[in-house]
């Protein structure tokens, strides 16, 4: 028995962990060359790029003609993208035929979204409530009095005229800031222990979800008059608004009841058992949890909603992308490369735009990290 | 962080100071019956707490001894019979249910602290939102309990931060902010590692010295010897017996009892 009787005298010390192979070579061999299959993907990557490279900057600053050339420098063989047709036509890409004596309005709406908008987002910025109120229930208030004039001695400018990228963040910011509240009572009714309310919300958010937006737009064009006063009509913005945002709500409804379902009975349990009510229980312990487990999903609805706002040219309205394919067709533009410049514009914005939504969301995630995961 | 607990456990218990009120009703639970569908959990269940009383109830897993203590804070419903706590009877009037739950604390097995909320702010919410306490009051409240459970440190992290024993502490400390008349355990140590257990049972006996009024389903046999003044055995939904620790332990009556008593002890 003795022989295998121990008792250990010293105690192992903590050790630094062995230094990894540091330095340039070194990564290099350990991540690039590290065996004869991954040399030839190195080198079948290094000439992809080689090839897709020089053409693409070519194109794009090459042999591009900069904002404030002509038309006859874009109408020469082999040139690359047609930069100064965006310059020139840059206005209209971003007001539509919102008349250019009263471009102040819209920058001034603009100026708005950013200056309300960037305290918002930054957890750090003081006097959120305030800020939220200004953002959420006075903005909106000014925004239309200001775009839509009529008021104030302020030339009234119709809807119609509204376009470009003005709409598409009009359309984008109130989807956005409706759909997911919109989203979390229909997720809530849907939970709900009333039969009634649970029944209406599964019945607007499987009727919705399985048809096209498109059909929506369409129906909120044809429907809501439907309902509404005889004589009055609805504008057609408001259409596009109401729209988009149920359909987004429904979506967002699921996304948010997945969350809802990640979260273990004794957390509702120990909320009830403190005397929290229902809403009580709900908007401190729950929600906050489902939403984070959620945030991908959310995110990936408001991204594929800005994009979504580019279908509100069904309804006739011109926004970002349809105002871009518009000036596509304009004679006194007209050269090889204009309408693929104009979409390599459109893209390029709609990507700044959903790329930074991505990015702010991770820093989210990375943020309400507790380091919890039960 | 443990030899401070295992040497208090071994100390003396001041049992003079558990008293149990001869007037005082806490619990009168009347003829309940209860239901899961068509299988009968609870079999017509007949108990009276007084104030001040230590109740450790034990038996067979599935014996429902959890579903009953559920149904004192009516986190399970029963469909027949009387359960008045407080002098509120239990009915499915919510604000009667929320009035009774406000009174009544609860400790989980599994702790269920709110993972997204620092310690703080676990112990705070309930007061300041369902009693409409002040924050800075609250927090007061707070810091004093959490230095009786001895984690006052600890404030400022999540749940996720600490050890199984330091979180039991912290929801017995978060129902304790309730200022609650009565405590129900639901297998508080049986998620613990051994060496925790006894830091969550030191925090209960230093509250059954101070008179709380406490109902615990718990396997620890010890602490059942030491603090209750009680024992109920159930099995198959049923009381079937019950009696002071001592007598309890040594002089088992029915067959059940003696049978679960001769596995669990050695």
């Amino acid at each position: 028995m003795s022989d295998i009787a121990f008792v250990r005298s010293d105690m192992v010390p903590s050790k630094p962990a062995p230094g990894r192979t540091t330095g340039f070579a070194a990564w290099l061999k350990e991540n690039l060359f590290a065996s004869f299959g991954d040399t030839v993907l190195t080198l079948l990557a290094i000439l992809f790029i080689a090839w897709i490279v020089p053409p693409l900057f070519g194109f794009l600053i090459g042999n591009a003609v900069p904002p404030g050339g002509t038309v006859e420098q874009c109408r020469v063989e082999n040139v690359g993208a047609c930069w100064a047709y965006i310059g020139s036509e840059i206005e209209f890409f971003i007001y539509g035929f919102y008349p250019m004596s009263e471009y102040w309005r819209p920058n001034i709406v603009f100026a708005l979204l950013v200056l309300l908008g960037a305290p918002m987002l930054i957890p750090s910025v003081p006097y959120k409530v305030i800020n939220a109120v200004a953002f959420f229930l006075v903005m909106p208030v000014v925004d239309t009095i200001l775009l839509s004039g009529g008021m104030f001695g302020l030339r009234e400018v119709p809807t119609e005229q509204w376009g470009g990228l003005l709409i598409t963040l009009i359309i984008s910011v109130v989807g956005i800031s409706c759909s997911l509240p919109l989203g979390i009572l229909l997720a809530l009714g849907r939970q709900s222990k009333l039969p009634i309310v649970k029944t209406l919300c599964i019945a607007f958010i499987e009727l919705v979800r399985a048809v096209p937006l498109i059909t929506v737009l369409f129906m909120a064009s044809i429907m809501l008059p439907l309902f509404m006063p005889q004589g009055t009509s609805v504008d057609k913005l408001m259409r596009a608004l109401v729209g988009v945002t149920l359909f987004s709500a429904a979506y967002m409804a699921e996304v948010v009841r997945g969350g809802m379902q990640a979260i273990g009975r004794g957390q509702y349990e120990a909320a009830s058992a403190l005397g929290l009510g229902y809403w009580k229980s709900t908007a401190f312990i729950i929600l906050p949890q489902a939403l984070k487990h959620v945030i991908p999903g959310i995110v990936g609805n408001f991204i594929s909603l800005l994009k979504d706002t580019s279908l509100v040219y069904i309804v006739g309205m011109k926004d970002l992308l349809e105002a871009v394919k518009t000036k596509n067709d304009a004679i006194e533009w007209a050269s090889p490369t204009q309408s693929v410049t104009g979409y390599i514009f459109a893209a390029a914005v709609y990507w700044v735009m959903c790329f930074s939504i991505s990015r702010y969301s991770r820093y989210w995630e990375n943020r309400l990290n507790t380091g919890h995961k039960r | 962080m443990s030899d401070v607990s295992v040497a208090k456990v071994d100390r003396e218990i001041v049992r003079e100071k558990m008293t149990v009120s001869q007037t005082e009703v806490a619990i009168e639970i009347i003829g309940m019956n209860k239901w899961y569908a068509d299988f009968h959990v609870l079999r017509d269940i007949n108990l009276k707490v007084m104030k001040g009383e230590r109740i450790v109830i034990a038996g067979p897993s599935g014996s429902g001894k959890s579903t009953l203590i559920r149904c004192i804070n009516r986190l399970e419903e029963h469909q027949q019979g009387q359960i008045i706590v407080n002098g509120t009877e239990l009915t499915s009037d919510l604000r009667r249910v929320d009035e009774v739950r406000r009174e009544v604390g609860m400790v989980f097995q599994h702790f269920n602290l709110f993972p997204h909320l620092t310690i703080l702010q676990n112990l705070t919410l309930a007061p300041i939102w369902v009693r409409g306490t002040p924050k800075a009051e609250a927090e007061e409240t707070a810091m004093k309990y959490l230095n009786r459970v001895r984690i006052p440190e600890q404030a400022l992290k999540f749940p996720g931060q600490l050890s199984g024993g330091q979180q039991q502490r912290v929801a017995i400390a978060r129902s304790l902010c309730m200022n609650p008349e009565i405590m129900l355990f639901d297998e508080p140590t049986s998620a613990l590692d051994p060496e925790m257990v006894k830091e969550v049972l030191e925090v209960m006996i230093n509250l059954a010295e101070e008179g709380m009024t406490m109902l615990c389903v718990t396997h620890e046999m010890g602490f059942a010897r030491q603090v209750a003044n009680r024992v109920i055995f159930m099995d198959q939904g049923q009381i079937i017996e019950q009696n002071e620790p001592e007598a309890f332990f040594s002089n088992p009556q029915h067959e059940r009892t003696k049978l679960f008593l001769s596995q669990i002890l050695h």
